[in-house]
């Protein structure tokens, strides 16, 4: 009797342990599901971007879009009884500015990569990686301020012209705030290195400085080159920065003195401006889909040369 | 060795091969194994041990790259039937060589596999979690800090954590994989004999590098080698030198792996 | 052992790499001291603007008096909204991607997608929201249109935070759970998330960082120039800190010099403290030892 009591006890908790379980196989279903749903958003949303952007545009794109002026003309004359929309003053304004930003952040970044992750070590190190990850953290709308007020006098106070804002100004500002997001990619390149090539080289005698050179970096190349196309893109898409420290003057830049306008700033200057429906307004999402498709090509890129480097790495384990 | 009066077939294997990629990691295996024995294999590394045990209880499908051909029936049932292989799996106690303490306390990790099936009363719980640490003798190292990291535990304390883990599952099937490689000689010892207790309930499947160890425990031993099963025998008719192939003689003596 | 000469050639080569580690030295502070410079001139030039008043008051006569509180009360709006919006998105999708995912062409697309959510300029961003939030949707501009545009743009931040933070776990822990019987969620729920949550929190504060000095998606999509109330719902459009430096920096004639200072520098003051909690708060948990 009590053995088929005991028996029944049992068959009752294992009956219940099953209903539980089958629950729980039904749970990791539905959450399965639900987490794969948000997976699916990112695609959704770049998608979305596209479609959004490209919808507004549209109209412009078909009907009235000249491709040849729209990319080879300087002449940007969106609200002229006649307008003209060249964007080639544009790009030459986004070139001139991520040109030179890249001239002073590219062998900066790259140097102090170097010091950081090959040089530093102990609390020097830990405290550089601190303050170069609260440099990165510094709005864009502020160092267009900065640009606007400090650097502004300091430049026509220095090189003696009418006004200070122009591509040198914006060139500066953008160069210092793509300088720590490019450092701390680089470092992580200069990282992905196998301690095993530099103990290589140091056993061969190298000094540091050789590994350095010899040893590391054209290992690491592939991860630097990822960390400058990074930057490239951050130059091309940064906006506010770039509209309060141009100038915003459409120019086609011979110096680099000259005030200039960028393509992101254009669209963020007019746009408020603008009737929606317009032309002028169409154009405007016109560029944007432009800048979306640049950006789209230099972060593929950058994600080749990435996966390049940690292709590397993995190699290594 | 007393053999089981009635031999119920707690597994059956059946062509079983499992490759990662294209490397074979165990190449057409057969032989069964029995309820309330324990069933010992040893071989040296490579040999297809591990992958043997992660296909019982369809790991495999948690490991990219792995593939299993083949059938593995538990109970007369191919596991490869069931629908919820979270079920099949709460059957299996599994211990690996390397400990690990899950980062809950002491009792939580215990707890944890009851906890999945549904059981919440405090008591029932409390009664779980002494006895499978006392069987694993850990129960009087640890009664006064039953809260505290298991994931912090000694490696030896870790292991027998494991077991008590294991043990929790209340398994039809254990699966011991190397387990003693990070306890002490005499907390081997002592595990050993709560094996041979267990027995009476459970079907356990020992994998050991340790030969002399599988001479202790096992009824029956199953020799692998590169990923073939050379052969199945009674554990002590093969360290008598009954075997068929001479390189299970050659290996139990140590003059290889 | 003391065979080792002195030779020319090893000290010429000492020589070469002490300049080397002053030259690189040099260059990274040359990264960080216009910076500090910066600071203190804003520092220097904000005298005098700091007061209760400055964060408790309108803005008064065409926003050349008055203080700031109705962008920095905007701006937490903005933030709140964006978050309830972004974080579920961002989280399931790195437990998707973290938990789930096989190596197959979906994922890698996946992956993909976050890297160019990351990569797209703001004024993009900015041009969906128009698009999509407050035409297609018919938000309007309002806090929901700029805050969901916000969102998007910041999804990458919380998914590759809470990714690297679950990824953190060991996984033995996940193998021993699946060996027990447990489902992948019972082993994400009572296993791999209490583990990383304070990872994911981290990576929730940097997001909040960010959203609180992007300016670009939010000018056309819901915050404005000037508002004389409070919002009130999220339908409501709202001033926010950063458009706020621009408009009274750029837009607004006769501002007294140091009011943009005072809002520039609070707004790096927020970002500042936001990412130094998160630094110190990543800091603290790898001096934590679990396993």
């Amino acid at each position: 009797m009590t053995s088929t009591k005991v028996e029944l006890a049992h068959r009752a908790s294992a009956n219940a342990a099953a209903l539980y379980r089958g629950r729980a196989w039904w749970v990791d279903r539905v959450a399965q599901g639900v987490v794969f749903l948000g997976g699916l958003s990112a695609i959704v949303f770049i998608l979305s971007i596209f479609i959004f952007v490209a919808k507004e545009g549209l109209g412009f794109m078909v009907a009235d879009l000249n491709i040849k002026e729209f990319l080879t003309s300087p002449e940007w004359r969106p609200t002229e009884d006649s307008p003209t929309y060249g964007i080639l003053a544009l790009m030459a304004g986004t070139a001139s500015v991520t040109g030179l930003a890249m001239l002073i952040a590219v062998p900066f970044s790259l140097g102090a990569a170097i010091y950081i992750g090959e040089f530093a070590t102990g609390k020097t190190r830990e405290v550089l990686k601190v303050l170069v990850e609260l440099l990165a953290a510094i709005p864009s709308v502020v160092w267009g301020f900065i640009g606007l007020s400090i650097m502004n006098p300091l430049i026509m106070e220095l090189f003696d012209v009418p006004v200070g804002l122009n591509v040198l100004n914006a060139g500066v500002i953008l160069g210092l705030m793509a300088a720590p997001i490019m450092t701390t990619i680089a470092e992580d390149a200069l990282k992905a290195v196998p301690d095993s090539y530099r103990e290589a080289a140091e056993a061969l005698g190298a000094t540091r400085w050789q590994v350095i050179f010899k040893v590391v970096l054209p290992s690491a190349k592939k991860g630097l080159v990822a960390a400058i196309l990074l930057g490239v893109g951050r130059g091309f898409g940064e906006t506010m920065a770039v509209l309060m420290a141009t100038g915003h003057a459409i120019n086609l830049p011979t110096s680099p003195f000259d005030s200039v306008c960028a393509m992101t700033a254009t669209i963020a200057a007019e746009l408020g401006e603008t009737a929606q429906g317009s032309p002028h307004y169409q154009v405007l999402f016109a560029i944007g889909i432009s800048l979306f498709l640049i950006t789209f090509v230099i972060n593929m890129a950058a994600d080749v040369f990435v996966r390049g480097g940690l292709r590397m790495r993995s190699k290594k384990a | 060795m007393v053999k089981p009066a009635t031999q119920v077939k707690k597994l059956e294997v059946r062509d079983l091969s499992i490759r990662y990629g294209d490397e074979i990691a165990l190449h057409s295996a057969d032989f069964d194994v029995y309820e309330n024995e324990i069933f010992g294999i040893i071989g040296p590394a490579n040999s297809g041990k591990t992958s043997f045990l992660r296909a019982i209880n369809r790991m495999n499908e948690m490991t990219p790259g792995m593939n299993v051909t083949g059938m593995v029936k538990f109970d007369g049932i191919d596991v490869k039937s069931w629908r919820d292989v979270y079920a099949l799996r709460s059957r299996i106690g599994v211990v690996f060589p390397l400990p690990v303490g899950l980062p809950l306390s002491i009792y939580d990790n215990v707890a944890l596999s009851p906890r999945l099936s549904g059981v919440k009363s405090k008591s029932e719980l409390d009664d779980i979690v002494e006895r499978c640490l006392t069987r694993a003798a850990l129960f009087d190292e640890v009664k006064d800090r039953l809260d505290s990291l298991g994931s912090l535990l000694s490696g030896g304390q870790q292991q027998r954590l494991t077991i008590a883990r294991a043990l929790s599952q209340s398994p039809e099937l254990l699966l011991l994989d190397e387990f003693s490689i990070a306890v002490d000689p005499v907390t081997t010892m002592r595990i050993e004999d709560v094996l041979k207790e267990l027995k009476k309930e459970v079907t356990i499947v020992l994998v050991s590098n340790l030969v002399a160890q599988a001479r202790r425990l096992a009824d029956r031993t199953a020799f692998f080698l590169g990923g073939e099963l050379v052969e199945v025998g009674e554990t002590e008719e093969l360290f008598r030198g009954n075997v068929q192939d001479s390189r299970t003689t050659d290996y139990l003596e140590g003059r290889f792996g | 052992m003391s065979s080792f000469q002195t030779t020319d050639l090893n000290q010429s080569n000492r020589r070469k790499e002490s300049l080397v580690r002053i030259l690189l030295g040099m260059v990274t502070l040359t990264l960080i001291i216009p910076v500090g410079i910066i600071l203190v001139t804003l520092i220097a030039k904000s005298e005098g603007t700091f007061s209760w008043a400055f964060f408790s008051e309108f803005p008064r006569n065409s926003m050349t008096e008055g203080g700031i509180f109705p962008a920095l009360v905007g701006t937490l709006w903005l933030v709140a909204v964006a978050l309830l919006a972004s974080v579920p998105f961002g989280v399931a999708a790195a437990i998707y991607l973290s938990e789930y995912a096989e190596d197959t062409a979906l994922t890698r697309a996946i992956n993909l997608a976050i890297i160019n959510l990351a990569g797209v300029p703001s004024i993009v961003h900015a041009l969906f929201g128009v698009g999509a939030f407050v035409l297609f949707f018919e938000f309007g501009t309002s806090i929901l249109a700029a805050s969901l545009t916000m969102a998007v743009m910041t999804l990458p931040v919380v998914i590759v935070a809470t990714r690297e933070s679950l990824q953190a776990v060991p996984q033995p822990f996940r193998e021993a759970c699946w060996n027990m019987g447990a489902t992948r969620w019972q082993t994400i729920w009572r296993i791999v998330l209490p583990n990383s949550i304070s990872g994911i929190l981290t990576g929730v504060i940097l997001e909040v960082s960010r959203t609180v000095g992007e300016t670009a998606p939010i000018m056309f999509t819901g915050a404005a120039l000037f508002l004389p109330f409070l919002p009130t719902s999220v339908y409501d459009q709202t001033m926010a800190m950063s458009l706020h430096l621009y408009v009274i920096s750029t837009q607004v004639p006769d501002v007294p010099e140091g009011l943009p200072y005072g809002v520039a520098l609070t707004l790096i003051a927020i970002v500042m403290i936001l990412n130094s909690v998160s630094i110190g708060f990543r800091t603290y948990l790898r001096g934590k030892k679990k396993w």
